[in-house]
């Protein structure tokens, strides 16, 4: 891989917090590395602003390696940058040439403030896990872990659903603003394994509930959160939520 | 929203359980999607009638056949009372499709300014509205020209349909001349021609998304099956559309007179 | 020092503790306060735990979700006595394993009770829905880690960390939905509060808002992990700090071995200055990769182009009994050596080559013999086993390539030892009670259970032994006796001046306006500690490290540039607070290092060696745990627990 050096300009959205009115604001970098991640771009504009007694930029950043699901920039036009199934950490500049001009925004949902700059709140996502994103066992009464045997095919199926890091791009990149994707993986997951069984039912009903209620916009089936997706969670888990909600809701007497 | 909660409480614990109306369950976001697949299924067998029955004007004759199966779609008790249903639920498809354009519209107070959702999923499933309203509009003018004449006579300054005598054949019964009015309005009027296959397109990309997308919401997803539904989505949504743009182009150039 | 551990023989302990417990009713359990800090593994146990069981919990965490914290990038997998393979394994195995790769400096005691619990956990996580693999038979799968015998690692693929915090993470949340516990997001704890010396709250910082608040409660819980940030570069989170642990710290809570830090040798290297942090690649490609420097000092070829006879696979060559999989202290050291020596490659030389070639044919070659194909050439057998190495390592090769740009498959991979893992902390008893009371520390925060050196697949099972199975028992034997003590009223002078003095820190910060920027500190700082106080230590660097640091400090309270305001959300500011607690813990890990003049697990002093370059231990004059009671500014007296061994006897390791 052959390593360069660019200049890139940048429009980055400007916020001071929830209730001021934001706008773009355009900054110059100098003599980026291909090798950096596009986040130590972002240390290195923070760096110098701070050096020109301008305030840095404020965005969520965390584990820095794909997993702990807090980065969150829209760069280009796409939640979480060019590069398939990757987070905002992962993506590295040599994504980018020489000269070209990056615009990054907040994630925009109305479900989603902006709390300052590309910061913004997603304990909506809390929210809608608290009405039923769990099993209710209490610690100490569990049965042996091979109890009850699980299809393989199930339990790889479960995984791939709970690998989903509740980033919230599948929100972001939504034409709706919907978060089915989201809801529909923990869903998943809880609904095809045994131990989820017991509370499938309000789980369902109470999960899309809390949903609706947070003002998510409605899945019309685009599949654009799938492409998007940093972990690649399937829209045939939003099918699932469907049957599960179909069958819960009318299925059920109360 | 409000949701109603029927709370259980027990010593140490306490849940929440929703109680699940019938007004709850159609108007939460997966309710609404279920009325909009389940509705639009039924205006997609509804369109498979209509295109069956239309299609006999290519048996060139005068329009007899055709005259007779619209009599027969005009007089039957069941149709008539199957058509309430039909307007009903266009009605409701319509109706829950603009609740959820507001309701998806208001989930993005702030747009973006660069956005390249586009390359990761199709126009038209992402354009559902913007068809769904051009197809309305097309909606209005085609009952202008049929509907509302045929059942309502001369209603709204339409013209009366005239009438027909079927031959032998079919009893020599007299019957709304339903195929003189497809003349009338296709045979002369480049305009309405250009209008009626530009809906026909219109219904075409609507029906490209609606058909695979019902059954998605319907919770349909299958490795082996929905790649069937999916080609018969395609086949089904292109077929029908060209065999209806193909009646007033047949009928403008003459060759069903 | 009085490590409570309670009397009788080590398997029976456990046991008897439990039986002979205070408890407290269902009825007092609502009217006792407990506050959790940190909502990792250790944290979100805990707090779900004492939840279920009707305390009144407030969890706090820095990030924006409870979801967050870093246990989520732990990879590789969880032990469990569990012996579903038959394989010999039982608790007294995995504690011995335990006791023996912390190069005896844990206490017996303590990790005795974290092999009894381990079985429990693994079932706990299956029901609660955590997806582990399985077998075809549905039951659950297994893998070898980290050098032990036995196959006793629960994994899920490489997220394990991931799904195990979910886990616990959604009976965090489904107490919240109770109203059993409370959660505060981005909050940062910045001081315990004591009265009369009993923790009785914390002053907690609204990171949105800036403002500070009070928070009374019967116990306070620190789950804040590692601070293996305090080296800049590291495997952990950009926001992981020691900011908790070092307040109660300065509280009166004694810190326990500091010095001890893990070093990982398969991260992927440092490309330039502008590295904000290391990505761990796990163990297991050491199961199958060979790791090598070439034979000619600052050779710049690439490493597919240097043939064969010109490569030393140095770890064959020094240790032909392990070979690749000696443990992480050693495999660490030796690349150190290599690079230093001037044999590292890479741009910056300071990495060796893991190199798939040898797996890619030998896969190949089984792979063509199962499926009794003939006439294959060379060619066609490195293609297909290219497709057996990619099943088996599929996802890391990819994490390397979106990285480095490299290809793995065609290029060996660079890897350098990164800093992964403190297994110093805080000091605590058998009860996970720090020196002061009221004031406990469960997960990386504590020292107890992985000695000098921890073993793969640990760090997770103790986390959850402390949150789930640990402390909703030994807090009880404590809070038994606060029932008559009534709510905390945070009115007291007690809050009042603790919080005074966060905020007159705070303010300090603000007011500095200097010219440097926190992260230049941080660096500057983590650049002393890696190469005084890392992988490999002497006198002479501590003597220079602890100069250095004190200068550092100094610049630091004066030249420092914090910017934005006060009352708002300002990221900096909290850097700030943090690296200044950093500077003074690195002092201090300095200090124990300096103390410590014997070499174990990963604290390795170049003084403490035998001829032939491996670490030595000295059982007669270091055989405690080094527990620092802070005196004031770079002031600390030493505390020793002498560690007995009764069960497990120590013995010099070799991987020759």
């Amino acid at each position: 891989m052959e390593h360069y050096h660019m200049n890139l300009t940048l429009k980055i959205w400007r916020q001071k917090n929830n209730k001021s009115k934001g706008s773009f604001e355009t900054y110059q970098v100098k003599d980026i590395s291909s090798e950096m991640s596009f986040l130590e771009m972002f240390d290195v504009l923070n760096e110098q602003l701070i050096v020109d007694g301008k305030e840095p930029i404020a965005f969520d950043h965390d584990c820095r390696e794909g997993i702990c699901g807090m980065c969150s920039m829209h760069i280009n036009g796409e939640a979480h940058g060019p590069w398939a199934q990757n987070t905002t950490c992962q993506l590295h500049m040599r994504a980018f040439k020489d000269g070209e001009t990056i615009v990054v925004e907040p994630w925009r949902s109305g479900a989603f403030p902006v709390l300052k700059d590309l910061v913004v709140d997603r304990t909506a996502f809390d929210r809608v896990i608290e009405t039923g994103g769990f099993i209710s066992v209490n610690t100490g009464n569990a049965v042996d872990a091979n109890a009850i045997p699980i299809d393989k095919k199930n339990a790889d199926e479960a995984f791939n659903a709970a690998s989903c890091i509740g980033c919230g791009a599948c929100v972001a990149t939504c034409v709706n603003g919907s978060a089915m994707l989201f809801v529909s993986a923990k869903l998943s997951q809880l609904a095809l394994l045994p131990q989820g069984a017991p509370e499938r039912e309000s789980r369902a009903l109470n999960m899309v509930a809390q949903m609706d209620k947070e003002g998510f916009g409605n899945c019309t089936n685009t599949y654009a959160c799938e492409a998007q997706c940093p972990k690649g969670i399937s829209v045939a888990n939003i099918a699932r939520m469907n049957r599960e909600y179909l069958s819960a809701g009318l299925g059920t007497e109360a | 929203m409000h949701f109603q909660f029927r709370t259980f409480v027990t010593p140490n614990i306490h849940y929440n359980i929703l109680y699940m109306t019938w007004k709850l369950f159609f108007t939460s976001s997966i309710g609404k999607k279920i009325t909009m697949g389940a509705t639009g299924l039924f205006l997609i067998s509804f369109l498979v009638i209509h295109a069956l029955l239309n299609s006999m004007i290519f048996y060139n004759d005068g329009g007899e056949t055709f005259n007779h199966w619209g009599h027969f779609m005009g007089s039957n008790l069941i149709i008539r009372t199957m058509e309430i249903g039909l307007m009903a639920f266009l009605l409701l498809h319509i109706v829950q499709g603009l609740k959820l354009w507001k309701q998806n519209t208001a989930a993005r107070p702030v747009k973006y300014m660069v956005s390249k959702a586009d390359s990761k999923s199709k126009w038209y499933s992402k354009s559902m509205g913007l068809l769904g309203t051009l197809i309305l509009i097309f909606l209005i003018m085609h009952f202008y020209h049929f509907w509302v004449p045929s059942r309502f006579g001369g209603m709204f300054n339409v013209q009366a349909l005239g009438e027909a005598t079927l031959g032998q054949e079919y009893n020599n019964q007299t019957v709304h001349n339903l195929y003189q009015e497809m003349l009338n309005v296709f045979g002369r009027n480049l305009m309405v021609v250009i209008v009626y296959v530009l809906g026909c397109f219109s219904l075409c990309w609507h029906l490209l998304h609606g058909f695979q997308s019902a059954f998605q919401t319907f919770g349909v997803s299958h490795k082996k099956y929905t790649p069937i539904i999916k080609t018969i989505g395609v086949v089904y949504s292109v077929g029908i559309s060209l065999l209806f743009a193909s009646m007033p182009v047949a009928m403008y150039l003459g060759w069903v007179k | 020092m009085n490590s409570n551990i309670p009397h009788g023989e080590m398997s029976q302990k456990w046991e008897d503790y439990k039986g002979h417990v205070k408890l407290v009713n269902p009825a007092n359990k609502r009217k006792l306060e407990v506050i959790v800090v940190g909502t990792g593994l250790a944290g979100a146990s805990a707090a779900a735990a004492l939840g279920e069981l009707g305390y009144k919990v407030k969890a706090f965490c820095f990030q924006d979700s409870a979801r967050r914290a870093h246990s989520i990038a732990a990879q590789g997998g969880i032990n469990a006595a569990k012996n579903y393979q038959n394989d010999g394994d039982s608790v007294f195995r995995l504690f011995y394993d335990t006791v023996k790769g912390g190069d005896y400096r844990a206490r017996e005691a303590n990790v005795h009770r974290l092999a009894e619990v381990s079985n429990a956990i693994i079932d706990q996580c299956v029901a609660q829905g955590v997806p582990f693999a399985r077998e075809y038979g549905g039951l659950l799968s297994n893998r070898s880690f980290g050098g032990t015998q036995v196959q006793r690692t629960f994994y899920a693929a490489g997220q394990t960390g991931q799904q195990l915090l979910l886990g616990a993470y959604s009976a965090i949340e489904r107490q919240v939905a109770l109203g059993n516990v409370t959660m505060f997001r981005r909050h940062e704890m910045l001081d315990v509060v004591l009265i009369d010396g009993v923790a009785k709250g914390i002053i907690a910082k609204d990171l949105i808002t800036g403002q500070l608040e009070r928070h009374g409660a019967h116990a306070v819980l620190l789950c804040t992990g590692g601070y293996g940030n305090v080296f800049y570069l590291s495997t952990n989170a950009m926001g992981s700090n020691v900011t908790a642990a070092w307040k109660a710290h300065k509280k009166g809570a004694f810190f326990g071995n500091p010095c001890f830090t893990q070093i990982h040798p398969t991260c992927i290297p440092v490309s330039g200055d502008h590295q904000s942090k290391l990505t761990l690649m796990s163990e297991s490609l050491r199961n199958d990769g060979r790791i090598w420097v070439p034979k000619k000092q600052g050779d710049n070829r690439k490493g597919s182009e240097i043939p064969e006879e010109e490569r030393d696979y140095y770890l064959e060559r020094r240790y032909p009994a392990f070979g690749n999989l000696v443990p992480r202290d050693v495999a660490s050291r030796a690349a150190k050596e290599r690079c230093d020596a001037g044999f590292g490659v890479g741009t910056t030389k300071m990495a060796v080559f893991l190199d798939f070639a040898d797996a890619i044919k030998r896969y190949g070659k089984i792979e063509v013999g199962k499926k009794a194909l003939t006439n294959v050439s060379e060619a066609e057998i490195i293609v297909i086993g290219k497709e057996v190495v990619k099943e088996k390592y599929g996802n890391l090769f990819e994490m390397y390539e979106k990285i480095t740009g490299e290809n793995p498959y065609e290029m060996p991979m660079r890897i350098y030892p990164a800093v992964h893992y403190t297994m110093g902390g805080l000091w605590v008893d058998y009860e996970l009670q720090t020196t002061v009371k009221g004031l406990y520390a469960l997960g990386e925060a504590n020292f107890s259970d992985h000695g000098a050196n921890r073993l793969g697949a640990s760090a997770l099972m103790q986390g959850l032994a402390d949150g789930y199975f640990v402390i909703p028992y030994t807090l009880g034997n404590y809070l038994a006796d606060e029932i008559r003590s009534g709510a905390v009223d945070t009115n007291q002078q007690a809050f009042v001046d603790a919080e005074k003095i966060v905020a007159d820190r705070l303010n300090k910060l603000m007011n500095i306006k200097g010219t440097q920027t926190v992260e230049s500190f941080h660096k500057r700082l983590g650049k002393i500690m890696w190469d005084k106080c890392g992988m490999a230590r002497n006198e002479k660097g501590l003597q220079e490290a602890i100069v250095e640091i004190q200068a550092l400090k100094k610049e630091f309270w004066s030249n420092v540039r914090v910017p934005g305001e006060i009352n708002e959300m300002n990221p900096e500011l909290d850097k700030a607070g943090r690296v200044a607690d950093f500077m003074e813990l690195g002092e201090l890990m300095c200090k124990d290092a300096l103390n410590r003049n014997e070499s174990c697990g990963g604290h390795f002093r170049e003084e403490s060696q035998t001829d032939e370059g491996e670490a030595k231990r000295d059982d007669d004059n270091f055989a405690y745990v080094a527990a620092w009671e802070n005196k004031g500014e770079s002031d600390w007296q030493l505390h020793k627990e002498d560690l007995s061994f009764e069960i497990v006897k120590p013995t010099q390791r070799s991987y020759k």
